[in-house]
This record gives structure tokens, C-alpha cells and sequence, in this order.
């Protein structure tokens, strides 16, 4: 049973000369400069981690706002203008720059430590994903800089968003004066690019890239959701950017693709947004699903339970995603046929969905509980989410989503779907996979505090909002009248609302706190089961010192422990689980190829903002600076060495 | 868990009790009564699946925590076939179940009513407003064109009667509720939606616009005023008589020529045509304002109707519902919603003095 | 142990976005690069798919015209059609003759799959004119809207293509091409057939199909 790993890839002699260009090859690997020009997943998983934490946070802001508008009848805190513009950046900020980069957070660090590989496929479309993440990101924020920030929703329903700044001909005014809209359709698109770049490398690398042993059956489940995930998004970007394109042209150039007296629709925006955006529904949960399917086992010592099951749901809730988009559309009159067909579509899909939680809960039972904070946020997933599922099954039922859709009960619903869920599912990650990441423990006290908080905080917030919606709250109105019932359970939610932002604080405490006191992790600090951790915290750059053969399904687990006839637990004696927890010596590690830094990614993305205000403020000339920038960056990476050449061998 | 399954029957009958006039728990009528009873199964089937899926959570949770002395080494389930089998199949059986209602709901509530009785009222929405047509050649409106009724904001109909409403847009996506009535049906530009709503008794209900539409999306409400057959005739026969004075001097001065009322608003009928004079009001970029003193609110009825708040809105409606009225100030750009008579005015028009503003808004109380 | 290994094709594979060197093999036995190649496709077909859908969707919805009727000139457009592909065939040979090391041949039909790209550009600039000179526009009717469209971005990806080739010939001039990166036309080559492949859905789907 010999554990050899295959050769560290061996570099074949280059040409030496140094290369053209404006720009030297940059070397730091270490330092503030370094994170510019870094390709390694785990740095720009921190990347990720960390603007999206910070676009939580300023979601968070403007939902603070929104609640504090809320908090009685005839609110002043806002003009309905702001709020408009609140509403559509809160709900575009936790999707696009809070809840799938935060995932992408997640799959960039853990895909290649999970199946043995040193990086992933594409180190540089990587980079390139985030700079185009952060620039995205400025983009749509700026539009505050010019009275332009979007304000038509986060799913933009034409004509509202399509109708041209300067009013319909002969018809009425402007549905949304401004460049809102023009911010919000370019931005998403740029968004898209970085999202389908990084989920093709995320394919690439799970097909391409497993260690030696790694079947697809043996992978961890989060892989498997992430790998969904990044299929859901390859397929259901393009569809809303067809769909952000014709808004474009609508609104600018006065094509008529949804202008219903020139013979357009309006519906077949929807039709086009929720092809993308309900499974994009599944690529926010998904990921939430894997970190759970990891965190469960560990602080239970037990296997998942059914892993095959759980992975072929996950399948399945990626196939069946794409069957379901009109059950947004239920009030829109399709007629009865198409309403009955969606209905059914979607009861189907509450099936592979609540077998997963009863798998988690066969995983739990009978098993030896940490109640850790990772466990806890699990925990509290398990019961948040299946709130939300049974609240997403009464959708179904096409009569009654007739009376919730469109109200706050919806808003209660995905709430809970994606905050119980996919929040919930993050935080418990970020406890779990901290100390791999940055060689720290965060404080476990401080955890469950966070964790109750937040489980209270977000249940006084949410569950309200149900009771709200049945009682004829519509959403996304800025205001409403004093005497319908609705004055206390506005203010309960907004005072639940500032318990989560307290249980936020806390958290951000912990970070701060531990960053120089906690304690020094391990690299197995939880008896965890799979081979991110059979490698030092944090992780080094190489990630593997040998690249791993593995040998079963939680490989590291089967390391450390047997069972006995019972399939009882049994330690096996110890060494056998440090074969993997080496660190190498600088020149040890030097050896290893790693792919070097880069500064192309940064200049290529560059480009993409430049012809975004070309685009929003049309202006030609601009673009020519924008389509330059972009082809010189994309030329100068395309012929650029992965990893440079050695500096002077011998 | 009992406790809690019996919490959540508790809020569901508070919530029931919240008379509002807009509450989807208190029916009024056989479309909402069937939504409702609907519900209800399907609540408290969640509600069991609910309490025994985060109860049996918060159990193991407890049951089988680590405690120090206690054995760790838990035995390794890998998983059991016949149990996963057995939770992929319940809830289809369940799912199932529920199906059959719920198709049969979904067919039952398109059905257009028939009947002699049933009333004809068209719905269109604007930015940010509802109009109701009573479309003339029906039974309950009357043989000719000319019979057709043009209002706003309050929909009167008449209890125990099928309303079949059409419903249109000339420019953005609103959405039609009235949650003790019906559940919502969107208003899509290019197509015209059905809806049947019907009250079991006389009474007020409260709708609102469930679609963003815009800026003043949350001011755009309405109400269904539900009356026994002859005060709803009386009422229909009241708006389908000429306006209630001369709408002629000054006050025709003021609001055609002097402030430019006129290229949105209706005052009263201008040709001899009645059918050209019905064309006019339901093509009219704003509320018809003839009859308007028969209404008790205004401006999406976010407004009582009387004299001070009539003036308010007059001069400087943007104060009193937010309204996209910044381009009218720019040469033939046209605005969205009312622009403000003492703050940036149309472009061309003059501030609104007070004496003018009273005389118009005398003249508007007028108009029973 | 046995079970320890997977299959294991040790020809190809690449770590990174140019396998031109270190090599370690690939579970699936297509190279990263090739295999990103095929799923970026997949992902245009729906984009094009969305574009095709709305324009299908809109077939006769036009208010008023010019109507397809009245503008299309089919016999010109099959012209322009048949040269692009032509040059998937040229592309075809391209890529036979780097991966043989004939450089001179390479470049020949590297440059004539991106002069016949050109050429189709040309006729669908012409086209466009035509069109609207004709009185069609962007703005005309909802056939305009999602002709212009809908053509325009395949023209995008056509030029993108151009771009691209004239790129490969030039690297091939500074004798930077080998039999060893071969696989760098090879994928530019699966991008330039895929956009051939979809100007034929369009070309029927707006030319042929009558309506």
C-alpha cells in the first residue's frame, strides 16, 4: 500500500530572456502588494471572502434603513425615491455581491484542498473573476455618484426598467427617470462575466483536477453542490444577460422588445429573468447545502447519512431548477394549464429538497453532538431552511401564492430560504473552516452568542413578515397607512433586524479579537473528516506537500479511525493521520510549482468598467479606451507563461 | 411542540381577526373563500411537518449531545435504504394530496361567471392611479356607449353579484388586489387579464398595486365599495348624468388655458358626441374629475376628499405623494404623475396663487 | 492498492491556460483549456438560445413594417453564408497543418478562414444598410428590434473570431506556434465551427423558415 504521490510537476526548461512588455512579472508572494497580483486560490478566496463580507455589511446598512422607514406608519426616515433605490441595491447587494461570492468565497478555498490539487484549473481567470467581482461592484455603487443608482427592483421588471429615459412617443413619461436602470442592466452584466469565469473554472477543476483515487462518489458533498452550483451558473447567466441586453437597448436605443404598442412583451422578460433567476435560487442554497453536509458529520462523528442521496437531490434540485421559473409568474395570467403545470413542477421539487433534511437529521441521530458554533449554525439551517421550504411549498399552491405573492410573505419566504439558509449555512462555514484558513480559532463563546442572537434577531424579524403578507402588506411599498393592523409587527421586525446587525457586530468582534489572541489551530482542530484537513493551518501554498492517493470517501477520517464489528468507532493509533501534516522548508516549498502572480487579470478586468460608462453614458470614444485596455490585458495574459521562469537556475 | 403547533393556531386566528379591509384571512367573497379554505389545509399540514422536522431537530439536538464520561464512538451509520425510500416517498404521497385540491382550485377560479347579473368592469392602470370603465351595451350599464362610466380609485359594485373585471395597461407592469375578494391578478401592458371578484356582503374593501410600478407604488390604492343592487344603480345612474354644474368662466380659464389642467383631467364633457366624450375620459392621462365630489378619497385614496387637502394637492401634489414630475420642466418632456403648481411648475406655467387654487378646488367640491 | 488509481491518459493535459509545458495528466483526459472551451460553448448555445427564442417569439408580431418580406434578400445572404462555411472548412485545414508542423500552410488557411470571416462581415454590413436604407431600423417594429439584435451579436462573435485568428497567424509569423501548442488553434478552431454552427440555426431560423 504504497503512498507515493505522482511527481510534483516538472518545469521544462524556458526561454530565459526577460519578458516585453510595460510591465515586469511581478515575484511577491508575501506582503500588501502581493494580494494584487496573487493567483492563489486561497489568497483570492480571502479576497472574495472579504468584499463580500464588506457588501454584507452595506446591504445590511440599507436594510437597517429600510426598517427604520418600516418601524411606523407614514415613515419620513426615507423619501420614496431612497428607498426605492434601497430596496434594489439591498436585494442586488446580498445576491450578486453577498450570497454568490460569498459561495465563490468558499468553493476558491476549499474545491482544490477537498480533492488534492495544488490550484484550481485557472489561476488567473481566477484573479480576473474577482477584480471583475470588486469592479462590478464599484460600478453599480457609483451610479449614487449621479443620481443614477438602480432603482427599478432587483429582478427590474420591464416595461418599468425598459421604458426609454425619454418617455414612450406620444405616450407617457419615463417610467424610472434616470440612469438607474442603465447602471443596474450593465453592472449585472459584468457581474455575469466574472460569475460564468469562475464557475467554468470551478468545472474544469472538479472534472479535471482530482487527486489520484478521488472518484466523483468519493468527493466531499460540498464539492458535489459546488460543482451543481457552477453548472446552474454557466447555464442560467447567459439567459439574463440576453434578457439585461434587450433592457439596454430598450432603454437607450428605443428597440421595441418590450414596449407592448410596437407588439413586444413584457412577459417575456420574465420569462427570460426567472429561467436565470430561479436557478439562481439554487446556485445561492446549494452551496449553503454543502458547507451543512460537511459540518453536520464532523460534529457529529458519523458519516453523512445516504452521502449518494444527498448528492443525486443536489443533482436533481439542478435539473428540476430549470422547470420551475413561472411559479414567479402565477399572477401574471398564463392561464390555468400553464399555472397547473408549474404548480405540480414545483411540488415536485420540495421532494429531493426535504429529503436532504431528513438525510442531515439521520446524520445527527444517533451520533456523538459537538455543539460548537459551526454545529449550531447548522443546526439552526436545518430549522430555518425547512421553514422556508414549507412556506415555499404553500407557493405552489397556485390560489394561495395568488394572495402572497408580490406581499411580505414572500418577503418572509426567500428570507428564509436564502438568510436561514445559505446566511446561516456561511456563518457556520466561517466558524468551521476559520482556523484552516488563518491559523486561528474564533472564539467558540463568542460563536454562540452570534449564533443566538442571530437565531432570534432573524426569527423576530422574518417571522412577522408572514402574518404581515397574509394580512395585505404588499412589498416595496415605502410607506404605509397608520390604523391596519400593521404598526406593531413593523416595529418588532425592525427591532429584530437590529438584533442581527448586533449578532453581525459580534461576530466582526470575534475577528478582530482573535486575529492576535486566539488560539493557535492545529490543523485538525475539529477531528474533522475530510483532507483539507490532513494539511498544516493555514494552509500552505502548495497546499500538498505530496499530492494525496486517497482511498475512500472522507479519506483523512478513515486515517485516524476504524470500526468494529458493530461499526462502533475505534482509534486507530496515532501517526497514521499525520502522513499528510508536513511543512515543507522554504526551499522544499520552492520546489513545488505553484503558478506565479500576475498583473494582467487586474489590467484586462480594467477594462470592463471603461465600457460600462461608455455603455450607461454612451459615449463611443470612451469605449475605444475601454475595448484597449481589455484586449491589451487579455493579449499580455495570453502570452504570459503560467508560472515564470526560474530566475536563475544554478 | 404542542405548544408551539398550538402558538401558531393562535396567530393564525389573531391574524383572522385583523379587520383591516385588506386582510387575505377575513374572506369576503367565494373566490377568497375558496383561496382561504385552500390554505388552511395546506397551513396546518406545513405546520405538522414543521413542528416535527424542527422539533425532531431541537431533540437529537439535546438527545445526543456529547457529555463528558459519556461514550464517543457512535456506531457508523452509513445509511439505510429503506428509510430513504420511505422520506422521498411520504411527501409525494403528501404532495400528492394536495395536488388534487389545488388543480381543481386553479380551474374553478379562471372560470369567466355567466349569468345575466354578471357586471363588466374594466381596470386599467396608471402610473400611479386606478381607472375603472363601466363599458355601456350591458345589461346592468345600459344599451349605448354613451352609458359607459369613467372613475377612479373607488370601484363600486354590487354585493352578491360575480364582477368580471378586464384588465389593461398602457404602461408599466401594477398588480390588482383586493385580498378579501380575490388574490392578485397583474396588469400587463399588451394583454388583457380576467378577474372575478365578488362581495357576500355591503361593506368597504381595501386594494393596493402588489406590482412595483414605480415611485409612488405604495400610494397607488384603492377600495371595492360593496352595495346592495339599488344603491349600487342609484350610484351608476348618478355618474352616468352630466356633470353636476357649468364648468365654464373663470374656473374653464383657469384650469384650461391658465394652468394646463386640461391636457391631463377631464372636467366635463367638450363634444356633442357622447361616444367621442366617453373615448376622452377613458383615454385621459388623469382621473376623469367630473363626479369627483362623489368620492370620499383622492390621489391613489391615499387622501381624504375635502378642501384643505384638495388645496395641498393642487399646488404642490409632489409633497403629498412623491411623483416623477422633475421633467416636466424641460419643454414637451412629459412628466410622470402630477407636477407641483408652487414649486418648479410645468415649464410655461405660472405659479398657482391661492385665490386661484380655491376657486378650483370650490369648483371640483361642486362636482357631486 | 489497486483501487488507489484511475485511468490515466499521460498525452495530454495542462495545469494551466498554456500546457505548452509541464504537463501533469487530467481525470478526464481533455485538457483544462479544451474542456473550459466546450462548457463556455454550452453556455452560449443559451445565449444565443435566448436570442433565437425572442425572435421567433416576435415572427409576425410587427405592428407595422417593413416586414421580413420586404427587406431579406436571401439569395445574397446564402452567398455570404456558404463562404463562413467554407472557412470552417479552411479552419479544419489550419489546424491539420499546424499539428503537422507546416507552418507555411498553417498561416495560409489561418489567413483565408479569417478572410472569408471578413467577407461575411462585409455582407452583413452591407446587409444592414441595405435594411436600413429600406427603412428598417432598431426602432421600426419588433422584427428590427430582434433582427439587428440577435444578427449583430453573432457579427460580435464573428469579429471576435477574426480577432482571434489574425492573433494566431501572427504568433505563428514570430514562430511562436509549435506542434506542441498546437492546441491553442485547436480551441480557437472550436469557437470559430461553434459560431459557424449557430449562424446556420440563425440563417434558418430568420432566412428559410418562411413565414
Amino acid at each position: 500500500m504504497a503512498v507515493t504521490a505522482p511527481p510534483a510537476p516538472v518545469p521544462v526548461p524556458q526561454e530565459t530572456k526577460p519578458a516585453r512588455g510595460l510591465l515586469h512579472r511581478p515575484t511577491a508572494t508575501r506582503g500588501f502588494w502581493s494580494w494584487w497580483t496573487t493567483i492563489d486560490h486561497k489568497k483570492i478566496a480571502i479576497l472574495y471572502g472579504g468584499l463580500a463580507l464588506f457588501f454584507f455589511l452595506v446591504g445590511g446598512i440599507e436594510a437597517l434603513f429600510i426598517r427604520l422607514q418600516l418601524a411606523q406608519p407614514n415613515g419620513t426616515v426615507l423619501t420614496a425615491a431612497q428607498y426605492n433605490t434601497f430596496f434594489t441595491m439591498h436585494g442586488t447587494t446580498m445576491i450578486f455581491l453577498m450570497g454568490m461570492p460569498l459561495a465563490v468565497a468558499f468553493g476558491n478555498y476549499l474545491i482544490p484542498v477537498m480533492i488534492g490539487a495544488r490550484d484550481v484549473a485557472f489561476p488567473r481567470l481566477n484573479m480576473f473573476g474577482f477584480w471583475v467581482f470588486l469592479l462590478g461592484g464599484i460600478f453599480i455603487y457609483s451610479g449614487f455618484l449621479w443620481h443614477g443608482a438602480p432603482n427599478g427592483g432587483w429582478f427590474g421588471y420591464t416595461p418599468l426598467t425598459s421604458t426609454p429615459i425619454a418617455g414612450v412617443p406620444g405616450g407617457a413619461g419615463p417610467a424610472l427617470p434616470g440612469q438607474g436602470p442603465n447602471f443596474w442592466a450593465v453592472g449585472l452584466v459584468m457581474l455575469g462575466i466574472g460569475s460564468v469565469a469562475t464557475a467554468l473554472n470551478f468545472i474544469v477543476t472538479i472534472l479535471n483536477m482530482r487527486a489520484p483515487g478521488m472518484t466523483l462518489m468519493r468527493m466531499p458533498a460540498f464539492v458535489w453542490m459546488m460543482f451543481v452550483t457552477a453548472f446552474l451558473t454557466v447555464f442560467a447567466m447567459p439567459c439574463v444577460t440576453a434578457a439585461l441586453i434587450m433592457v439596454f437597448f430598450d432603454r437607450n436605443f428605443s428597440t421595441n422588445f418590450f414596449l407592448a404598442s410596437n407588439g413586444g412583451d413584457p412577459l417575456l422578460y420574465q420569462n427570460l429573468f426567472w429561467l436565470f433567476g430561479h436557478p439562481e435560487v439554487y446556485i445561492l442554497i446549494l452551496p449553503g447545502m454543502g458547507i451543512v453536509s460537511e459540518i453536520l458529520p464532523t460534529f457529529s462523528r458519523k458519516p453523512l447519512f445516504g452521502y449518494a442521496v444527498v448528492v443525486f437531490s443536489g443533482i436533481a434540485i439542478g435539473f428540476l431548477g430549470w422547470g420551475v421559473w413561472a411559479h414567479h409568474m402565477f399572477a401574471t395570467g398564463l392561464g390555468p394549464a400553464v399555472v397547473t403545470a408549474f404548480s405540480l413542477s414545483t411540488m415536485l421539487i420540495a421532494i429531493p429538497t426535504g429529503v436532504k433534511i431528513f438525510n442531515w437529521l439521520g446524520t445527527v441521530w444517533g451520533g456523538s453532538l459537538r455543539l460548537n458554533t459551526p454545529m449550531l449554525f447548522a443546526l439552526g439551517f436545518i430549522a430555518m431552511f425547512t421553514i422556508g421550504g414549507l412556506s415555499g411549498v404553500t407557493h405552489a399552491i397556485v390560489p394561495a401564492d395568488t394572495q402572497q405573492t408580490d406581499t411580505y410573505y414572500v418577503v418572509a419566504h426567500f428570507h428564509y430560504v436564502l438568510f436561514g439558509g445559505l446566511v446561516f449555512a456561511i456563518f457556520g462555514g466561517f466558524f468551521y473552516w476559520w482556523p484552516k484558513v488563518f491559523g486561528r480559532m474564533l472564539d467558540d463563546r463568542m460563536g454562540k452568542i452570534t449564533f443566538w442572537l442571530m437565531l432570534i434577531g432573524f426569527n423576530l424579524t422574518f417571522f412577522p413578515m408572514h402574518i404581515l403578507g397574509l394580512e395585505g402588506m404588499p412589498r416595496r411599498t415605502y410607506t404605509y397607512a397608520p390604523g391596519m393592523g400593521f404598526d406593531g409587527l413593523n416595529l418588532a421586525i425592525t427591532i429584530g433586524a437590529f438584533i442581527i446587525a448586533l449578532s453581525v457586530f459580534v461576530f466582526l468582534v470575534n475577528i478582530v479579537y482573535t486575529a492576535r489572541r486566539g488560539p493557535i489551530a492545529s490543523g485538525d482542530p475539529w477531528d474533522a473528516r475530510t483532507i483539507e484537513w490532513s494539511i498544516p493551518s493555514p494552509a500552505p501554498a502548495y497546499n500538498f506537500a505530496q499530492i494525496p492517493h486517497i482511498r475512500a470517501r472522507d479519506d483523512f477520517w478513515h486515517r485516524k479511525y476504524t470500526e468494529d464489528e458493530e461499526g462502533r468507532l475505534v482509534k486507530l493509533p496515532a501517526g497514521a493521520a499525520d502522513a499528510g501534516e508536513v511543512l515543507l522548508s522554504d526551499e522544499e516549498a520552492s520546489k513545488i510549482h505553484v503558478p506565479s502572480p500576475s498583473y494582467w487579470p487586474l489590467v484586462a478586468s480594467l477594462g470592463l468598467p471603461i465600457l460600462g460608462y461608455a455603455a450607461v453614458f454612451k459615449q463611443p470614444f470612451l469605449a475605444i479606451p475601454g475595448a484597449l485596455v481589455l484586449l491589451y490585458g487579455v493579449y499580455a495574459w495570453a502570452m504570459e507563461p503560467s508560472t515564470a521562469p526560474e530566475p536563475d537556475v544554478e | 411542540m404542542c405548544a408551539l403547533a398550538l402558538g401558531l393556531g393562535a396567530v393564525l386566528t389573531g391574524c383572522r381577526s385583523n379587520n383591516n379591509g385588506q386582510n387575505s384571512l377575513h374572506p369576503a367573497g367565494p373566490a377568497a373563500h375558496k383561496i382561504d379554505n385552500l390554505f388552511a389545509v395546506v397551513f396546518w399540514i406545513a405546520v405538522v411537518i414543521g413542528v416535527l422536522v424542527i422539533g425532531g431537530t431541537v431533540y437529537l439536538a439535546i438527545r445526543y449531545r456529547h457529555r463528558e464520561g459519556k461514550p464517543d464512538n457512535p456506531k457508523q451509520v452509513h445509511g439505510n435504504t429503506p428509510l430513504e425510500i420511505g422520506w422521498t416517498i411520504v411527501p409525494l404521497v403528501i404532495l400528492m394530496v394536495v395536488a388534487v385540491p389545488t388543480v381543481a382550485t386553479i380551474f374553478e377560479l379562471a372560470k369567466k361567471p355567466t349569468g345575466p347579473n354578471v357586471l363588466n368592469v374594466e381596470v386599467v392602470g396608471k402610473q400611479w392611479w386606478w381607472q375603472f370603465n363601466y363599458p355601456g351595451k350591458q345589461k346592468l350599464v345600459g344599451p349605448k356607449v354613451g352609458n359607459t362610466v369613467v372613475t377612479s380609485t373607488e370601484l363600486h359594485i354590487p354585493v352578491k353579484t360575480p364582477v368580471y373585471l378586464s384588465e389593461e395597461s398602457n404602461n408599466v407592469i401594477h398588480s390588482f388586489w383586493v385580498p378579501e375578494l380575490n388574490g392578485k391578478k397583474d396588469v400587463v401592458p399588451g394583454r388583457t387579464n380576467h378577474n372575478t371578484i365578488e362581495a357576500d356582503h355591503p361593506g368597504t374593501f381595501l386594494g393596493t398595486c402588489a406590482e412595483y410600478c414605480g415611485l409612488a407604488h405604495a400610494d397607488m390604492r384603492f377600495r371595492v365599495i360593496a352595495e346592495p343592487m339599488s344603491q349600487f344603480k342609484e350610484w351608476l345612474a348618478g355618474q352616468q348624468q352630466g356633470p353636476a354644474q357649468p364648468w365654464t368662466g373663470e374656473v374653464k380659464e383657469l384650469t384650461s388655458t391658465k394652468y394646463g389642467c386640461t391636457s391631463c383631467h377631464i372636467f366635463a364633457p367638450t363634444s356633442s358626441d357622447p361616444a367621442a366624450n366617453t373615448k376622452a375620459a377613458l383615454n385621459a392621462y388623469a382621473p376623469n374629475l367630473v363626479h369627483l365630489a362623489s368620492r370620499s378619497t383622492f390621489a391613489g385614496g391615499t387622501q381624504k376628499l375635502n378642501h384643505e387637502n384638495l388645496i395641498r394637492w393642487i399646488t404642490n401634489a409632489p409633497g403629498v405623494v412623491p411623483m416623477e414630475s422633475k421633467r416636466c420642466l424641460v419643454p414637451s418632456a412629459p412628466c410622470t404623475g402630477m407636477p407641483s403648481f408652487t414649486k418648479n411648475t410645468p415649464h410655461g406655467f405660472p405659479k398657482m396663487t391661492p385665490e386661484d387654487a380655491n376657486t378650483i378646488v370650490n369648483f371640483l367640491l361642486g362636482e357631486k | 492498492m489497486a483501487q488507489a488509481t484511475l485511468p490515466r491518459d499521460d498525452a495530454h493535459g495542462g495545469h494551466d491556460e498554456h500546457g505548452a509545458h509541464a504537463r501533469p495528466q487530467t481525470n478526464t483526459g481533455t485538457t483544462n483549456p479544451k474542456l473550459a472551451m466546450w462548457v463556455f460553448l454550452a453556455s452560449e448555445c443559451l445565449f444565443f438560445g435566448a436570442f433565437i427564442a425572442t425572435f421567433l417569439l416576435y415572427r409576425g408580431k410587427s405592428v407595422k413594417g417593413p416586414t421580413p418580406k420586404d427587406v431579406l434578400n436571401i439569395p445574397f445572404t446564402s452567398v455570404t453564408s456558404f463562404i463562413l462555411l467554407m472557412s470552417s472548412l479552411t479552419m479544419v485545414l489550419a489546424l491539420a497543418a499546424i499539428q503537422r508542423g507546416d507552418h507555411r500552410r498553417f498561416r495560409v488557411w489561418v489567413m483565408a478562414t479569417a478572410l472569408f470571416g471578413l467577407t461575411f462581415i462585409s455582407g452583413q454590413i452591407y446587409e444592414f444598410t441595405e435594411f436600413f436604407r429600406k427603412g428598417l431600423s432598431l426602432k421600426t417594429n419588433v422584427f428590427g428590434s430582434s433582427f439587428f439584435v440577435l444578427t449583430g451579436i453573432h457579427g460580435a462573435h464573428v469579429t471576435v473570431g477574426i480577432i482571434w485568428l489574425l492573433s494566431l497567424w501572427g504568433l505563428s509569423l514570430q514562430g511562436k506556434l509549435h506542434v506542441q501548442n498546437s492546441e491553442a488553434v485547436e480551441i480557437a478552431g472550436l469557437y470559430w465551427h461553434f459560431v459557424d454552427v449557430v449562424w446556420i440555426v440563425i440563417f434558418t431560423v430568420v432566412y428559410l423558415i418562411p413565414k
